[in-house]
């Protein structure tokens, strides 16, 4: 199988200088690899650091030692230690991300947040709307909201315009944190199905849950995090 | 590590140990990097870290003390800005740059048409079809979302967003390359920005342009850059991807800026 995310030896530690400089060590020793078609879950109490691992892996917080090696345009690349300007190709065109939160970009309709990934790969305007407009269908998101900035949407519908922003691309790598939270019975059983989906795809991911039944029904394998309990 | 190939693999603005000295004040110390084309790059830093006078080393509007800043002209040539000719030199600022200005009175010509201030810029570059000048103006008051209408109107009767919007039409007629921007929203009330702001996101990224923004507001920046430049004292103290920088911040100082502001 096509190792498409090798974890070794990654490190986190905070250092909170309007603290006194306290050192708040989150994780150390994170060693895993995901292959493509595969889901890892990352399981662990709150606060074990998952977050920040998922985080770690997007280039959005560094990482103090080890290396996070990505399949990208064919060649592995280290995201611990790579330019920026490569970070961000790479989250163009290898890894997505859906946030535990979206961040709403103001006045901008919820059709087009969902598009713009699509744009940013090159699809033409009106395929990608299309197809986010399917995706938004597909998630229960009334038609009539789709003009509308998420904003003031319900912590449900914003999660699941998230999610649709994260599922719409062909990227072969997907982090995914909490996506199922906030979400129905019903919609949750949509999103395991786009899991689902993506796997067929070959695409390897990362997923936190709490879910227990969730978790069942899309982890390959389960990752326990605290076994990276950095000590304080 | 593999380098990613493509059009934009060529810097476009290489800056090396940018110094400014005045007397004995070091307003900037020893500043590198490089741009790349359509890269979005913000600097922050408090009231008198060196942000301005940065900017104007960078677009040529004030000689460095130390160091010097390159520039790759249309021809693909890497040119020292200091050993441009005139002519060159006019060329930039006249089509392939544009800057904005904090108070639009400064980028604008507040005494003539909002159509004429949009069409100089074309004018200088060698238009001369009243009709299409005119026509092409028109579209370009249409995309800041300015009311064609208001086409003849002198900007000193227009609002400060709509100035601001108009400086920005003006600017980016010429399809610049690289726009340098001073405290873009700064002045502007809360609502007013917000729109300005959304405004400026979606023409840089339709346009392709690459930018040097100068803000004291991450939400400014975080909203608008792919990289951060944070500034004290002169100096660069911390540069990266912009979430990283805002989100896993190293320095005291940048922990000290983002933690005064809300959550973007
Ligand atoms: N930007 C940050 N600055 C300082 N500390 C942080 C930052 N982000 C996370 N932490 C700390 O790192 C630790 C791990 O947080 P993280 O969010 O990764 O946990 P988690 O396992 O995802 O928890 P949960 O299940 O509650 O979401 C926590 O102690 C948290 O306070
Ligand atoms: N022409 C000048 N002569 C003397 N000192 C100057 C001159 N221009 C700037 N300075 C000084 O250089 C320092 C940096 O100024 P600069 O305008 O670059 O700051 P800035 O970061 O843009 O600040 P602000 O956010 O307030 O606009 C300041 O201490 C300023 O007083
Ligand atoms: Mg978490
Ligand atoms: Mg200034």
């Amino acid at each position: 199988m096509t190792v498409m995310l090798n974890v070794e030896n990654a490190r986190k530690t905070f250092t909170m200088h309007l603290q006194g400089g306290i050192l708040l060590p989150v994780v150390q020793g994170v060693s895993f690899q995901v292959t493509a078609g595969e889901c890892v879950v990352l399981s662990g109490p709150s606060g074990a650091g998952k977050s920040s691992i998922l985080k770690m892996i997007f280039g959005n917080y560094r990482c103090d030692g080890g290396r996070i090696s990505v399949r990208h345009q064919g060649e592995m690349i280290d995201v611990a230690g790579a330019e920026p300007r490569l970070v961000l190709n790479a989250r163009r065109q290898t890894i997505g991300y859906v946030s535990q939160f979206l961040r709403a970009v103001p006045r901008v309709a919820a059709l087009d947040v969902v598009a713009e990934p699509l744009l940013m790969a090159g699809v033409a305007r009106d395929e990608a709307r299309a197809r986010a407009g399917a995706l938004l269908g597909r998630l229960n998101i009334p038609e009539r909201l789709w003009s509308l900035p998420p904003s003031t949407f319900s912590g449900g519908e914003q999660q699941r315009v998230n999610i649709a922003r994260g599922f719409i691309s062909e990227l072969p790598i997907l982090l995914l944190d909490e996506p199922t939270a906030s979400l129905d019975a019903a919609n949750r059983a949509v999103v395991v199905d786009l899991i689902a989906a993506k796997k067929q795809a070959g695409v390897a991911m990362i997923a936190i849950v709490h879910d227990d039944d969730i978790r069942a029904q899309i982890a390959d394998r389960t990752v326990d995090v605290t076994t990276f309990a950095a000590a304080a | 590590m593999v380098e990613v190939t493509g059009a934009s693999d060529q810097p476009l603005l290489v800056a090396e140990g940018l110094t400014k000295s005045y007397g004995r004040l070091a307003a900037c110390r020893d500043v590198s990097f490089v741009l790349y084309p359509g890269e979005v790059l913000a600097i922050v830093g408090e009231s008198g870290s060196g942000k301005s006078t940065l900017l104007q080393m960078l677009s040529a509007q004030l000689a460095p003390s130390g160091g010097r800043v390159s520039y790759r002209m249309r021809d693909g040539v890497l040119r020292d800005l200091a050993e441009l000719g005139e002519a060159e030199r006019r060329f930039l600022f006249r089509t392939d740059w544009g800057y904005v200005h904090q108070d639009p009175a400064q980028g604008l010509r507040m005494a003539v048409s909002a159509g004429a201030n949009v069409g100089e810029r074309l004018m200088a570059v060698g238009w001369n079809n009243y009709g299409r000048i005119r026509q092409t103006a028109s579209s370009w008051l249409e995309r800041v979302e300015i009311d064609v209408a208001r086409i003849d109107d002198a900007p000193r009767t227009y609002s400060g967003g709509m100035r601001q919007r108009l400086q920005i039409a003006r600017n980016l007629v010429t399809e610049p390359r690289l726009v340098f921007m001073d405290e873009p929203t700064g002045g502007l009330d809360v609502s007013v920005q917000a729109r300005l702001l959304d405004l400026m996101r979606s023409l840089v990224n339709e346009l392709g342009l690459a930018a040097i923004v100068v803000t004291h507001d991450l939400a400014v920046a975080r909203l608008l850059s792919h990289r951060v430049m944070v500034m004290k004292e002169g100096r660069v103290i911390e540069t990266g991807l912009t979430d990283q920088v805002l989100d896993d911040p190293r320095e005291p100082y940048t922990q000290l800026l983002v933690s005064s502001i809300l959550p973007a």
